[in-house]
């Protein structure tokens, strides 16, 4: 173990209470370290039939013409289908879910191509067969001619004169308006404070930088998997591995023609998801498959078609502006972000345009977003989407900036930090939060005034700012006889927020922890729950869960009141305990009210209902000492110590464990994570081994600080917490790397290449030689 | 003309027969033959560890193994480390420092470290992060995994 002399994980508590804040074993721990757990491609339809896809090898291709006679005569084969089969949908039909409303001719062509193959390893058609094997060898015997067409493979490609488009009916929406003409530029997004010019003429100092950032994906352990049935009676059931049982089912519904209330969907345990498993992939081509063959069809998908064809984050170009004065002061900011949407519409660029300049309070700032159509993937939130993007950039020129003033890093920030009652650029203003905070915590924290000794090694800071999301949840209890109670929620649990649910439940109901039994379940049994994600489901499904039992508690105030037969007002319920106010000799517990429901009108079962406005945004921050190898271009991580506002940590080690996994998923991007892409659009590294993931090997222990500024829009207190920690790492390692080899990188990844490629040039500018190993 | 081979091996302490074709994995074995779910698909080439089992004394990826490898062998895979009396003190050891999130690496994990714990006693943070290297997690940063490893060690 790494000898520590301070605490490796600290919780700066601001209110203490019996249950939330403890840290009690996850309700579905059992199952899962067992391997009883059942998740997405652990399901077992009787009678299940394999489906497997064949995928565009072209990113960009006009599709000739599909001929799957040879895959149909194969033996075992029980049905093959191309995007024909689906039903039709006209140029006005859209489809919904919590993510939007999308035109349903692109959600439709995005799960099977009939006209265009937009990315390589874009769906053309698909088999069912008695097993995946036989479906395999079906899928080699469909012919495909393609008429190949140049790709587009980044954001300023796309956005060029005489670009090649991908979509005919793409225009550029800005400001609410469609602009005519044909263009890979879906959306152009504008946010202005004050005026810019003015600002960066009080300046004394302007830094301007450009980065570029390769795609990455969530790299989630388990594949997008799902099993279909299109029953008899037309009704379709679907078990899967989703963050967002209620948007798949909608959207799929919206695919398949079908009302959404004739799809129920199932949300399997989830091996995974950091956003991208939100929207249907393969659903309604195993639904389609279903009907043609009156089967259950089941299908998992390769890690391979997993990384080509399901939802990375964006590559990106940012470039950012920002001048201060001498004192200090921020007073201008400027960013252009350019995000490649993939092959439709829809990338993170504006949440990267609310983050971009957040945490700062600027008088003066002007942000272009543009949503840019490219011949890749289709792009899908991760954690954060598209907050690290930007805020790699701002905060690496926000550390230039302290540089030049000769400024402490931390110090040039809290200087400059954004609280409560600052306007954000993107217009909302600040509520209660903890930007202070998070950075005199970094400041206080004992690594960073640690003596950091030896060649080529550097210490990076930065901070990162998250919106979150609040949006709807439903949560039911119902008491059980003997003073327990089950909770019955919709939020698929990823990462232990069912013991972060029944916890808050417990706190009001005044029981232990162990004493609430979480559930999660279908779609037809709660309550309409949008997904796990956002850093949403303690926020929100934690306050349903939250009203559901104080709904209980009034119940059992009722019963009280009945069975003393006094007035109900004159009852209260503290910490388990109902009581008369006036009469002391009239109590009774939790345990005891529940004994007696058979006798007061049967079954207590409480409900709660919320679309929450009060969503706390969060901040966090990130101290990381590194070494970088000159000759190889190699970093190491050799310390790591991030901060985070939780607002309340409900089950604290959970918190941590969000932190700690965001930091080192940040890491990954920062350092070796990328689509390794030819000019073709041909991912290259479409392996595990290649798409270089952070292992236990790479890294220190990963230190927290969780720091508890209230969220006064929550009961408890709570803000999101899962996706924040990924936004400052790969700023806080540029910002380090600087220190240790005085190379400024400005992409991602800053793998041996570029680190070497940024060596060299600074040897070539400086004069300096080449280090022994390349001269 | 059969298509199938019979492999007679033992699984968590109880031998078995199973019918398998020569190209199926024993991770595809485990699961879609034998009905044993725990060991997860993460890859199919041998560089999640999400499918670890033990394999005659020797951690291995199950996906890179045939099930016709399996003859004669013993196989310990998630299902057969707790007891009828319990978890393993490495399963209570992951709970107790809540060292899974989404918890499909999970059974790879466990495998693959209580491999180590029986071969060494008493490793250090170092050695545990070289030996679950083959074991990828994206969920946790793997620092409460190798805590609960840790843990675990001195409680065995």
């Amino acid at each position: 173990m790494t000898t520590t002399a301070y605490d490796p994980n600290v919780v700066l508590a601001t209110k203490t209470y019996d249950v939330v804040g403890t840290r009690p074993i996850r309700h579905d721990g059992a199952d899962k370290v067992t391997g009883r757990a059942q998740y997405g491609a652990d399901f077992r339809a009787s009678g299940v039939l394999a489906a497997k896809l064949l995928r565009s090898p072209h990113s960009h291709a006009r599709i000739k013409s599909v001929d799957i006679s040879k895959a149909e005569a194969l033996e075992g084969v029980r049905a093959v289908i191309t995007g024909k089969d689906f039903p039709e949908s006209g140029p006005d039909d859209t489809v919904t879910s919590s993510l939007g409303t999308f035109k349903a001719k692109r959600v439709r062509e995005h799960c099977m191509a009939t006209e265009k193959v937009l990315y390589r390893g874009h769906p053309v058609a698909a088999v069912a067969a008695v097993s995946p094997h036989i479906a395999d060898e079906a899928v080699s015997l469909i012919e495909v001619e393609y008429a190949v067409l140049p790709p587009v493979t980044t954001a300023l490609q796309g956005m060029a004169d005489g670009a090649p488009i991908l979509h005919d009916d793409v225009r550029t929406t800005e400001g609410g308006e469609e602009k005519p003409g044909n263009t890979n530029v879906a959306a152009h997004i504008q946010y202005k404070k004050g005026d810019v010019e003015t600002g960066f003429a009080k300046a004394d100092i302007i830094v301007e930088r450009e980065f570029n950032t390769a795609t990455v994906h969530q790299g989630y352990i388990e594949p997008h998997s799902c099993t279909v049935f299109w029953n008899k009676d037309g009704k379709v059931d679907i078990w899967n591995s989703s963050q967002a049982p209620f948007d798949i089912r909608d959207a799929t519904a919206g695919i398949l023609g079908v009302p959404l209330s004739d799809v129920k969907l199932t949300p399997m345990e989830i091996g995974g998801g950091f956003g991208g498993k939100w929207e249907p992939y393969v659903e309604p081509v195993a639904a389609i498959l279903s009907k043609k063959t009156g089967r259950p069809v089941a299908n998992a998908m390769t890690r391979a078609e997993d990384l080509e064809a399901t939802g990375p984050t964006p590559g990106s170009y940012v470039k950012v502006k920002m001048g201060v004065t001498n004192e200090g002061k921020i007073v201008a900011g400027q960013a252009y972000i350019a995000f490649e949407a993939g092959g439709y519409p829809g990338s993170p660029v504006d949440a990267a345009c609310q983050c971009v300049f957040a945490p700062y309070e600027i008088e003066n700032a002007l942000i272009d977003g543009y949503d840019v159509v490219v011949n890749k993937p289709k792009s899908a939130a991760y954690r954060a989407p598209g907050a690290t993007h930007a805020e790699l950039a701002s905060e690496a020129v926000v550390d230039e900036l302290a540089e030049k003033l000769g400024l402490d890093p931390i110090e040039f920030r809290l200087a400059n930090a954004a609280k409560e009652g600052t306007r954000r650029v993107d217009g909302p203003l600040f509520p209660r939060i903890g930007c202070v905070e998070v950075l005199e915590a970094m400041k206080n924290h004992p690594h960073y005034t640690a003596p950091l000794e030896g060649p080529n090694r550097g210490r990076g800071v930065a901070i990162g700012f998250w919106v979150n999301a609040g949006l709807q949840s439903s949560a039911t209890i119902n008491v059980n006889k003997n003073g327990t109670a089950s909770l019955i929620e919709g939020s698929p649990d990823i990462g232990g927020s069912r013991v972060g649910l029944a916890m808050q439940a417990a706190e009001t109901l005044g029981i232990p922890a162990e004493d609430v039994h979480p559930a999660v379940v279908d779609t037809n049994s709660i309550g309409f729950t949008v997904g796990t994600g956002g850093s949403r489901v303690t926020f929100a499904t934690g306050w349903a869960s939250y009203l559901a039992a104080e709904d209980v508690n009034s119940q059992m105030v009722e019963r009280a009141a009945m069975i003393w037969e006094i007035d109900k007002s004159s009852i209260e319920m503290d910490r388990g305990v109902i009581k008369s106010k006036s009469d002391p000799e009239l109590k009774m517990t939790f345990k005891e009210m529940a004994d007696q429901m058979d006798d007061t009108g049967g079954a207590i079962v409480g409900k709660g209902t919320i679309d929450p406005t009060g969503v706390g945004g969060a901040f966090a921050g990130l101290i990381v000492d590194i070494e970088a190898d000159p000759e190889t271009g190699k970093v190491s991580i050799l310390r790591a110590t991030i901060v985070q506002d939780a607002g309340k940590a409900i089950h604290p080690s959970y918190v941590e464990g969000q932190m700690q996994g965001g930091t080192v998923q940040g890491i990954g991007w920062a350092l070796n994570e990328e689509y390794f892409m030819d000019d073709q659009g041909r991912m290259a590294n479409a392996t595990f081994l290649d798409y270089r993931m952070p292992i236990a090997l790479d890294l220190p222990m990963i230190d927290t600080v969780i720091v508890e500024v209230a969220n006064p829009g929550h009961p408890f207190g709570v803000r999101g917490v899962g996706e924040v920690p990924i936004v400052p790492p790969p700023a806080a390692v540029a910002n380090a790397i600087y220190r240790a080899l005085g190379v400024r990188m400005d992409r991602l990844p800053m793998n041996p290449v570029a680190i070497m490629e940024a060596v060299w040039a600074k040897g070539r500018s400086d004069g300096s030689s080449l280090p022994s190993a390349w001269a | 003309m059969p298509t199938k081979t019979h492999v007679q091996t033992r699984i968590n302490g109880e031998d078995v027969d199973f019918l398998c074709e020569p190209r199926q994995s024993l991770l595809e074995c485990l699961r879609d033959v034998v009905g044993l779910t725990g060991s997860k698909e993460g890859c199919n080439d041998g560089n999640c560890g999400a499918c670890t089992v033990n394999h005659d004394g020797r951690i291995v990826d199950s996906c890179l193994v045939l099930g016709v490898e399996a003859e004669g062998k013993e196989i310990l895979t998630i299902e057969g480390v707790a007891s009828p009396e319990g978890l393993h003190p490495i399963q209570q050891a992951f709970l107790e420092n809540a060292a899974l999130q989404c918890g499909i690496c999970t059974p790879g994990f466990i495998v693959a470290s209580k491999a180590l714990l029986e071969a060494e006693p008493n490793p250090s943070e170092q050695r545990i992060r070289l030996w679950l290297a083959g074991n990828l997690c994206r969920c946790t940063g793997y620092d409460k995994i190798v805590r609960a490893v840790m843990d675990a060690a001195g409680k065995m």
